[in-house]
């Protein structure tokens, strides 16, 4: 469930709809008003802060961080995931490194999957 | 600073049924969620909670204050539902509020009017002409305006529809922005609770068997996909909570879970295909079969 909070606060600050500098809710605000657990918030904070997306000064609250760079490292590291997840599935599948590339061609050039695969399977 | 609540060795005999030695505490401004399948303990521990039953042994304190000595001045700052709580059929909701306000010098009358707005409740009507859902929601109403320091639900959300139920949900939220205000309440729902609460207290067979804040709670359980073939003695390994093989394939679930699992079921002879944490719903199925191994 946090996973869910990182990922939207990720996407605010990536989009710039949350600038750098900019105050976050605090941690009890944000809990009440998208109906989860002040534990839940926390620990969504932590992992923004450890990913380098917001900074947190004692006392003071949390901000955006200054370069919303590390931002993409948080999403480099889900697009990773998401890959790996790829690869496992075209392991069960039996394709190999070129079969996958191509399969990857044929998504991003929004052709059916159909028609081109049917070759790389053997 | 004073803990919402604080019991320690506290056990209740009934004839067929007892809660035994209980230790447990809330902190302030905390939401504790009570799981549990039926006749676990979760309405009796509500109950010595709120003086309505005395314990055999234990001690109790609610908000700094120990009961059953001083209960009253306890009772004024606490507030409880129950699903079998009565209210009077043949009276309003305006007369049960005019009742209760009598008795509670803080109620807030304006709280009391936007819960009805938001509710959807008609104060005039008798409430035995009141749908089960709009009973659960003036009987949370008339609690909650009261404005408790700790809050005690039994079973909120039970047999509410899902416009209700989201209507209590963001209620209770609304309850938090107050970190002066705490809420224990039991559910079936696992759902909200894995929603709402910052801590989980999972009662099985009158035992407190696992009480940790939510994160680590959940953290602690994995389930993990194999393939190859179930080496023998895996029954032993006390985290694998279940084992179960279909085909090439084996499905484990861990508890105590730790980074350096995969790596030995890759000695024992197993791939593993995938780790995935679970909700709380699959762990609550899983510990009950396993006896309530939390």
């Amino acid at each position: 469930m946090y996973q869910q909070i990182v990922d939207q606060i990720t996407a605010r600050v990536m989009a710039g709809d949350w600038r750098p500098g900019q105050p976050l809710p605090s941690i009890r605000e944000l809990a009440a008003g998208s109906g989860v657990s002040v534990i839940t918030v926390k620990r969504a904070y932590e992992e923004l802060e450890r990913a380098g997306v917001i900074v947190t000064r004692h006392g003071k609250g949390s901000v955006v961080a200054d370069r919303p760079e590390p931002a993409r490292a948080l999403l480099e590291e889900g697009l990773r995931h998401h890959l790996q997840e790829a690869i496992a599935v075209g392991a069960r599948l039996g394709l190999d490194r070129a079969a996958l590339h191509q399969r990857l061609d044929v998504v991003l050039d929004g052709n059916p999957p159909t028609s081109q695969s049917k070759g790389s399977q053997s | 600073m004073t803990a919402a609540f604080a019991v320690k060795g506290l056990r209740k005999h009934y004839p067929d049924f007892a809660l035994q030695d209980v230790d447990l505490t809330l902190p302030q401004g905390q939401v504790m969620g009570l799981v549990g399948v039926n006749g676990a303990g979760k309405t009796t521990l509500l109950r010595l909670l709120t003086g309505l039953a005395a314990p055999d042994a234990g001690s109790i304190e609610v908000l700094g204050c120990r009961l059953p000595d001083e209960q009253v001045a306890a009772k004024r700052q606490l507030g409880f539902a129950s699903e079998d709580m009565r209210l009077y059929r043949g009276q309003s909701l305006d007369w049960h509020i005019d009742l209760v306000r009598r008795i509670y010098p803080e109620w807030d009358d304006a709280y009391a009017r936007e819960l009805i707005a938001r509710f959807d409740l008609k104060p005039a009507q008798a409430l035995g002409g009141y749908s089960h859902g709009q009973r659960v929601k003036a009987l949370l109403l008339l609690c909650l305006s009261r404005r408790p320091r700790l809050l005690l639900l039994d079973e909120p959300t039970t047999g509410l529809d899902p416009v209700a139920r989201a209507e209590v949900l963001e209620t209770l939220c609304d309850v938090l922005r107050d970190e002066g205000r705490s809420v224990l309440f039991s559910s079936h729902n696992t759902h909200d609770v894995e929603r709402l609460a910052d801590s989980i207290g999972f009662l099985h067979q009158g035992r407190l068997v696992a009480h940790a804040d939510k994160e680590r709670f959940l953290d602690n359980w994995r389930r993990v996909l194999c393939l190859g073939a179930a080496p023998g003695g895996l029954d032993g390994w006390p985290e694998l909570v279940h084992v179960r093989a279909a085909g090439s394939q084996v499905e484990l679930k861990v508890r105590a879970w730790r980074d350096d699992l995969p790596q030995r079921l890759s000695a024992a002879g197993l791939t593993v295909q995938r780790v995935d944490p679970m909700p709380l719903e699959d762990i609550f199925v899983t510990a009950v079969r396993a006896g309530g191994a939390a």
